[in-house]
C-alpha cells in the first residue's frame, strides 16, 4: 500500500465528483426527499412477536391468561423471566419486543378490578406497540364460573391489562422511521455510487490506463471507497439534523455510537458495491445488481415490516443483509439508548460482512483484461 | 530476480516474443507471432482493423495473458513479471483513456503520483511536459473539451511522464488531422533519439514508412517483418504502372489475369501488383491487347502498400479480388 498513490486516487475521485453536478445534488437531495416522503409511515398488524413472560403469580388463572395471550398469535413466548427488570433489560438488548409481567398479587388485583397485568413494549417499533394494544384486549376472566366484580359496561377485565410503552410513548412513527431511513438511504446511495464508479471507468476506457500503471488492486479499491465513505457521513448528518429538527427524533444513545454504526453500514455497502463493480460489465448492469440487493434490504430488513413477522427462512436471508443489522443497532442506540457494546452481535455481523466483501472484491479484481 | 533476467543474451532487444498466440474461444486473434524489437527503435505494427495489433500489444505489456508462447520484454518474463514491467513502460491506449473530467494538469498530476514520482520532481516534470507538448495556456482546461489532436498529445505526455524505457502506442493517430500527425511523429523521433524504444501500431502506410522497422499483421499472423526498404526491395520488378484511356475497363480486364494480385486505380493510372512468376509486364501488355485496349505499361517503384497487399493476398486465395476496388465497384 503506497499512500501517495492511494491519495492520488482519492483526490481524483473528489475532483471528478466536484464536477459531476447531478451526483453532487443527489448526495443531499436523496436524503432530504426520502426523509420527507417516508416521514409518514405505514402501520401494520403483526404476529409472532418475541415475548418475555415474568409470571410471578404462577397460579392456574395466570397460566390460563398467558395461554390466552399466546392463543391470539400475536406473541411468541421465547423468554421466561422472574422480574420486570429482567424483561426491561431484554427489551433494551433487543432480545424481545414485548414483556408481560404478572405480579404476585395478580389474583387479588383481578378481583379488586385493579390493573392486574403489565405489558412492556419496545416502542421503538410502532407496529409492535399496536400489537401490544391487541394483547390488552384479552379478557382476564375466561371462566364463566368465576365470580368477578365487573365494570358497569359488562366488559369484563377491560382496562385490567395496562400497556406501558417504553422509548416511544406517543407512538409517533417518524421516530421509528427516521433512524431506519439513515440505513435505507446509505444502502441505496453507497452501493450505487461505488458500483457505478468502477464500471464507469471500464466503460470510458480509463481502466485500461489504470491497470497498465504500478497502481495495486487494493490501492485502487480503497482509494475509490474512501471519498464515498465521507459522503455517507455527510448524508447521515443531513438525515440526523432534519430528523431532530422536523420530527423531534430523539438520540438517546451516544452520538459517537450513531456515527460508528453508520460507518459500519457505509463500509459494508461500499465493499458490496465494489464487488458488484468487479462483476458488472456496464453501468446499467451495476444498477440492476444494486436494486437486486436494495429491494430485499427495504422489505426484509425490518425497515418496512417487522422482522419478527417473517418466516424463519426469510429471516435467515435477512440476516445476510447489512441493513438488518444496522437497523437493530441504530434503533437500539437512538431510541433505546443502548450502547454499541451491548449490541455487539450486530456489530460483529457488519464487520464480518465488510471483511468478506472487501476480500472478495480485491481478489476478484484483476489487473488484466482477460 | 532481475539480475537473472538481465543476464540473458537479449539485452539489445527490448521485446522478444516467440510463438505468441491468443485465442478467444474459437477465434485465433494472434497466431504464433515471432517478434524481435531492437532497443531505441521506432517499430511499426501495420495491419487492418481486427488483425490482432491491439491484442498483441496488450499481451506484450501484460494486460492479456497469452494462450501460448514466450514473451520477454525489457528482460522480464511476461506475464509473470508484468507488475515489474509496469514501472518501466508507457502505454497509450487506442481510445483516449485519460480522465475527461479532469484538467490537463490534474491528469498529469494523477499519473505522476500513480507512477511514484516524488512530489517535487513531479511538479518539475509536469512543467517540462506542459512546455514540450504545448499545453502552457491550457493547463486548466478539462481534457474532455479538447480536440482529437490535443487529446492525443496529452495522452502521449501522460504515457512518457515517468520516462519509460519502452513505449507502446496503439493507433495513436487514428482520430487526428494530418498536421497533428506530423507533429506527433516528430515527438516520437525525439523520444527514440533519447533512447526510448517505441512500438507503434497504425493502419496508415505513410506512418509505417517512417518506422525503423515494421511488422505486418494480417488476421493474427505476422506476414512480413523488416525495414521498410527491405520490404519494398523484395517486390522489385513486380509493380507496374498502366496508363490506359479507359482505366476502369482495363482494370476489369486485368483482374482475371493469372499472376495479377491487385489492380488499384490511382488517378488516371492503374497500379498493378504481380506475383513473382515470369515477366509481369509482358503478361499485362498481352492481356490488355487481347481485349483491344490501348495502354502504356511501365515499371514502378514498389511501396509499402504493395508490400502489404502482396503479403496478405498471397496467404489466402479467397481474399484475392475480394477487397480489390475494381471488383467491389
Amino acid at each position: 500500500m503506497n499512500l501517495r498513490r492511494l491519495f492520488a486516487i482519492v483526490m481524483k475521485e473528489l475532483r471528478q465528483m466536484r464536477r459531476d453536478r447531478i451526483t453532487l445534488a443527489m448526495i443531499v437531495g436523496i436524503p432530504v426527499m426520502q426523509l420527507v416522503l417516508f416521514g409518514y409511515a405505514i402501520n401494520l398488524n403483526l404476529r409472532g412477536l418475541e415475548t418475555g413472560i415474568a409470571d410471578q403469580s404462577n397460579t392456574a388463572a395466570s397460566r390460563a391468561l398467558v395461554m390466552d395471550m399466546v392463543a391470539t398469535g400475536v406473541i411468541d413466548p421465547t423468554v421466561s423471566a422472574t422480574t420486570p427488570q429482567e424483561l426491561m433489560e431484554d427489551i433494551r438488548r433487543g432480545r424481545i419486543s414485548i414483556g408481560i409481567v404478572i405480579p404476585p398479587d395478580f389474583e387479588r388485583r383481578r378481583f379488586e378490578g385493579r390493573e392486574a397485568v403489565q405489558v412492556l413494549v419496545d416502542g421503538s417499533d410502532t407496529v409492535v406497540q399496536s400489537a401490544a394494544v391487541q394483547l390488552a384486549q384479552v379478557p382476564l376472566n375466561t371462566r364463566p364460573t368465576t365470580n368477578l366484580r365487573t365494570s358497569a359496561t359488562g366488559q369484563v377485565g377491560a382496562g385490567q391489562v395496562s400497556v406501558v410503552s417504553f422509548y416511544n410513548p406517543e407512538r409517533r412513527s417518524a421516530i421509528n422511521i427516521v433512524p431506519g431511513l439513515i440505513g435505507v438511504i446509505l444502502t441505496m446511495t453507497m452501493v450505487l455510487f461505488t458500483g457505478v464508479a468502477i464500471v464507469r471507468e471500464r466503460e470510458r476506457g480509463n481502466m485500461e490506463l489504470l491497470i497498465a500503471t504500478p497502481l495495486s488492486s487494493s490501492e485502487l479499491m480503497i482509494g475509490k471507497v474512501l471519498p464515498y465513505a465521507a459522503i455517507g457521513l455527510i448524508q447521515t448528518t443531513v438525515i440526523l439534523v432534519l430528523g431532530v429538527w422536523l420530527f423531534d427524533v430523539p438520540i438517546r444513545g451516544s452520538l459517537l455510537d450513531v456515527y460508528l454504526a453508520a460507518v459500519l453500514l457505509i463500509l459494508a455497502n461500499l465493499t458490496l458495491g465494489l464487488l458488484i463493480s468487479t462483476k458488472a460489465q456496464s453501468q446499467f448492469q451495476a444498477m440492476q445488481m444494486t436494486f437486486f440487493v436494495f429491494l430485499p434490504s427495504i422489505l426484509l430488513s425490518g425497515f418496512m415490516f417487522p422482522f419478527a413477522g417473517m418466516p424463519r427462512v426469510v429471516q435467515w436471508l435477512a440476516e445476510v443483509l447489512p441493513l438488518t443489522h444496522f437497523l437493530r443497532l441504530i434503533r437500539g442506540i437512538m431510541l433505546r439508548g443502548a450502547g454499541l457494546t451491548e449490541l455487539w452481535p450486530d456489530v460483529l455481523a457488519l464487520l464480518g460482512f465488510i471483511v468478506v466483501m472487501m476480500t472478495l472484491a480485491i481478489s476478484r479484481f484483476r489487473k488484466r483484461l482477460d | 530476480m532481475s539480475i537473472e533476467a538481465h543476464s540473458t543474451d537479449t539485452h539489445d532487444l527490448a521485446i522478444r516474443a516467440r510463438g505468441l498466440t491468443k485465442r478467444f474461444g474459437q477465434l485465433v486473434a494472434v497466431n504464433h507471432v515471432d517478434l524481435s524489437v531492437p532497443r531505441a527503435h521506432v517499430y511499426g505494427f501495420l495491419g487492418p482493423n481486427g488483425s490482432g495489433k491491439t491484442t498483441t500489444i496488450r499481451m506484450l505489456c501484460g494486460l492479456l495473458t497469452p494462450t501460448e508462447g514466450d514473451v520477454e520484454v525489457l528482460g522480464l518474463r511476461i506475464p509473470a513479471q508484468a507488475e515489474e514491467l509496469r514501472r518501466r513502460i508507457g502505454y497509450m491506449t487506442q481510445k483516449f483513456s485519460l480522465f475527461e473530467d479532469l484538467t490537463v494538469r490534474e491528469n498529469l498530476e494523477f499519473l505522476a503520483a500513480v507512477q511514484d514520482i516524488p512530489r517535487a520532481e513531479a511538479a518539475k516534470r509536469i512543467d517540462e511536459l506542459v512546455e514540450q507538448y504545448h499545453f502552457a495556456d491550457r493547463q486548466k482546461q478539462l481534457a474532455g473539451t479538447m480536440s482529437g489532436g490535443q487529446k492525443q498529445r496529452l495522452a502521449l505526455a501522460g504515457a512518457v511522464i515517468q520516462k519509460p524505457e519502452l513505449l507502446f502506442l496503439d493507433e495513436p493517430t487514428s482520430a487526428v488531422d494530418p498536421e497533428s500527425r506530423r507533429d506527433f511523429w516528430e515527438k516520437l523521433f525525439d523520444l527514440a533519439d533519447a533512447g526510448t524504444t517505441i512500438l507503434v501500431s497504425t493502419h496508415y502506410m505513410d506512418e509505417a514508412e517512417r518506422c525503423h522497422r515494421i511488422a505486418i499483421l494480417d488476421r493474427g499472423v505476422l506476414v512480413a517483418d523488416g525495414t521498410p526498404d527491405e520490404l519494398t526491395q523484395s517486390l522489385a520488378g513486380r509493380t507496374l504502372e498502366v496508363m490506359a484511356k479507359q482505366p476502369r475497363r482495363a482494370q476489369q480486364a486485368l483482374l482475371g489475369v493469372p499472376g495479377v494480385l491487385s489492380v488499384a486505380q490511382i488517378g488516371n493510372a492503374l497500379r498493378v501488383l504481380n506475383d513473382a512468376n515470369g515477366d509481369a509486364a509482358e503478361r499485362v501488355r498481352k492481356a490488355l491487347a487481347d481485349v483491344g485496349l490501348e495502354a502504356e505499361v511501365s515499371a514502378s517503384h514498389p511501396n509499402l502498400e504493395d508490400v502489404f497487399v502482396s503479403s496478405t493476398r498471397g496467404r489466402d486465395d479467397e481474399a484475392v479480388g475480394a477487397t480489390t476496388p475494381g471488383k467491389a465497384a
